[in-house]
C-alpha cells in the first residue's frame, strides 16, 4: 500500500513535470507561475489525452452537424486550443477554443474573438465526441466488466465453495453493498430489486475515483469529478427514486399527513423541491469531493514551480502522498456515501408508512 | 455559468448514459445474478447445514436420553429379576425346608412308631417271658413244696385256717 502510494505520488510528480516544463515555454516572459490554468486544464475534459511536452494521444472527435455526422482525429488541430487552427471537414470550418468545438458560420474563414475570448461568429455542433473522459469511462467499464465476469465465472465454476483469488476480495464488498447499504436502508421485503443498480453505481464510482488517482494514461481523467458524470448518476437515482414512490411517498411530497391544512399547502412546494434537492446534493458532493482532491495535489505538487525551487519538492511530495493516501480512503468513502444516500432515498420512497 | 467546471456537457451526458445502461445491464445479466445467487445459495446451504448440525445435536441428545431411560429400565428390569430370584429362593429354599422338616417329623414319628412297636413287642415278649419264667418258678417252688407230706399238711392246715377266718 505504502510502496504503491510512493510509487503514485512519484509518478505524479514526473507526469505533472513534464507538463508543468511542457507549459512553460508558453508563460516564460511572465515572472509569476500560475497554477490555475494548468490545475484547470487537468482536471476539466479534453478532446486529447496529454502525456508529457508535447506528446498527446489523439481522441476522434464525433460531431453532429447541420451537414450531418463529422468526424475526425483530435490531431488535425495540431495542438491548437484557441481558435486559430481551422480544421474543414464536409464543407464545414471548425475550430477549438478552451476545448471546446466551434463551427465558424457560412463564409467566414477564421474565427473573431470579443473581449473575454468568446468566439462570435461560430456556433457550438452537437458534440458527442470521444473525449479524454469518454476514453477514461469506457476503459473503466472494461476493467469492471473483466473484473466482475470473472467473479461471476469463479462462482460458476465453483458452486458452494468459498470464494479464492479476487472473488474473495470483492465478496465482502459485494455483501456490505447487499447488506449494509441496500438491506438497511431499503428492507428486507423490497431491497432484492435494487442490489444491482447500487452494486453498479458504487464499483462505478469506486472504480472511476481510483482511476482518476492513477498520474497517467488511461487513469488520471477526472471522471467522478466531472459534473456531467455525477449528473447522469445523480439523475438515474432520482429516475429510480420516483418511479418506486408509493402513494405514502407522494402523500408526503404533496399532503404531510397529520399537518394543518395551511401547513400542507407551504409543505408541498418545499417536498416538491426536495425530490429534486437530494440527487442535486449527490450530484454536487461526488463532483466536489473528487475535484477537490484532484485539486490539492495538484496545488501542491505547483508549489514546486510556483517557488521555483527543487527543494520546495520536500515539502511537497511527502504532502501530496499524504493527500493521494488520504484520497484513497476518499475513493472508497464517496462511492459508499452515493450509494449509501441512494439507497436511502430509494427506501424512503418504497417504504410502508405503518406507523402513520 | 461560464465556469467549465460545473457547466455539464452533453456528449459526456450521452456517453456517460449510454455507458452506464450498458454497464448496468451487462453486470446485472451477467456479473450480480450470478454472483449474488451463488452467494444466497452458499448462505442458504451453510444455515441448512447448521440447522442440520443442530437437529443431529437435538436428535443425538434424544437418543442419549432414549439410550438412558432403556439402560434405566434394563437396570430396573434387572433389579426386579433379582429380587424375584431371591423371594424364589427363599421360597425354594423355605419349601425345602419344611418339606425336610415334615419329611424328618414323619420319619422321626414313624420312627418313634416303630420303636414303640419294638418295645410293646419287647414288653409283650418280656412279660410273656416272665409268665414262663414265673410258671416256671411256680412249678418248681411248688414241687418243692409239695414234696413231702409234711408240708402238704402244713398248706392244708393253713388254707383251712383262712376259710376259718372267713
Amino acid at each position: 500500500m505504502v510502496y504503491k502510494s510512493v510509487l503514485l505520488a512519484t509518478l505524479t510528480l514526473f507526469s505533472v513535470s513534464n507538463f508543468f516544463a511542457g507549459n512553460s515555454h508558453a508563460s516564460e516572459e511572465s515572472e509569476k507561475f500560475n497554477p490555475v490554468p494548468v490545475i484547470m486544464h487537468h482536471i476539466s475534459d479534453a478532446h486529447e489525452w496529454h502525456l508529457f511536452g508535447e506528446v498527446t494521444v489523439p481522441l476522434p472527435i464525433i460531431l453532429w452537424t447541420d451537414n450531418g455526422l463529422v468526424t475526425f482525429m483530435s490531431s488535425e488541430f495540431h495542438h491548437n486550443d484557441d481558435g486559430s487552427h481551422v480544421v474543414e471537414r464536409n464543407n464545414l470550418k471548425f475550430i477549438k477554443n478552451h476545448e471546446k468545438i466551434y463551427q465558424l458560420n457560412e463564409g467566414e474563414s477564421a474565427a473573431i474573438f470579443d473581449e473575454a475570448h468568446h468566439v462570435t461568429n461560430a456556433t457550438k455542433p452537437i458534440d458527442i465526441s470521444i473525449t479524454k473522459n469518454v476514453f477514461a469511462l469506457l476503459f473503466s467499464v472494461l476493467i469492471i466488466l473483466l473484473v466482475f465476469f470473472k467473479v461471476a465465472s469463479f462462482y460458476k465454476k465453483n458452486p458452494n465453495k468459498a470464494p479464492k483469488g479476487i472473488a474473495s476480495f470483492m465478496e465482502p464488498l459485494i455483501i456490505f453493498v447487499r447488506d449494509e447499504i441496500a438491506l438497511i436502508n431499503i428492507g428486507e421485503k423490497k431491497h432484492r430489486k435494487f442490489v444491482p443498480y447500487l452494486l453498479t453505481a458504487f464499483f462505478f464510482i469506486w472504480f472511476n475515483n481510483l482511476l482518476g488517482l492513477i498520474p497517467w494514461i488511461p487513469g488520471g481523467a477526472n471522471v467522478t469529478g466531472n459534473i456531467a458524470v455525477t449528473l447522469v448518476l445523480a439523475f438515474f437515482t432520482l429516475i429510480i427514486t420516483n418511479i418506486n414512490g408509493n402513494k405514502a411517498y407522494w402523500g408526503h411530497i404533496f399532503w404531510m399527513p397529520g399537518a394543518p391544512w395551511p401547513v400542507k399547502l407551504l409543505l408541498a412546494p418545499i417536498e416538491l423541491v426536495g425530490v429534486l434537492t437530494k440527487p442535486f446534493a449527490l450530484m454536487i458532493r461526488l463532483f466536489a469531493n473528487i475535484t477537490a482532491g484532484h485539486i490539492v495535489i495538484l496545488s501542491l505538487l505547483s508549489l514546486i514551480f510556483i517557488f521555483k525551487n527543487i527543494g520546495m519538492s520536500a515539502v511537497s511530495v511527502p504532502f501530496a502522498l499524504f493527500i493521494s493516501v488520504l484520497e484513497l480512503l476518499v475513493a472508497f468513502l464517496q462511492a459508499y456515501v452515493f450509494t449509501m444516500l441512494s439507497a436511502l432515498f430509494i427506501g424512503t420512497a418504497v417504504a410502508e408508512h405503518e406507523h402513520h | 455559468m461560464d465556469n467549465p467546471l460545473v457547466t455539464p456537457d452533453l456528449g459526456l451526458i450521452v456517453w456517460t448514459t449510454l455507458v452506464f445502461c450498458i454497464l448496468f445491464f451487462l453486470l446485472a445479466k451477467f456479473a450480480w445474478k450470478p454472483i449474488l445467487n451463488a452467494v444466497n445459495e452458499r448462505e442458504k446451504s451453510i444455515e441448512e447445514a447448521l440447522n442440520k448440525a443442530e437437529e443431529a445435536k437435538i436428535q443425538m441428545a434424544e437418543l442419549v436420553s432414549a439410550n438412558e431411560d432403556l439402560l434405566k429400565q434394563a437396570r430396573i428390569e434387572r433389579d426386579e429379576m433379582l429380587k424375584e430370584a431371591r423371594v424364589m429362593k427363599d421360597k425354594l429354599i423355605s419349601e425345602a425346608k419344611n418339606k425336610a422338616n415334615e419329611d424328618a417329623d414323619r420319619i422321626i414319628a414313624s420312627a418313634r412308631e416303630s420303636i414303640h412297636h419294638e418295645k410293646m413287642a419287647a414288653v409283650t415278649e418280656l412279660k410273656n417271658q416272665v409268665a414262663i419264667l414265673s410258671v416256671e418258678i411256680a412249678e418248681k417252688i411248688l414241687k418243692e413244696e409239695l414234696s413231702s407230706t409234711s408240708k402238704q399238711e402244713a398248706l392244708i392246715n393253713s388254707v383251712v385256717d383262712d376259710i376259718h377266718l372267713n
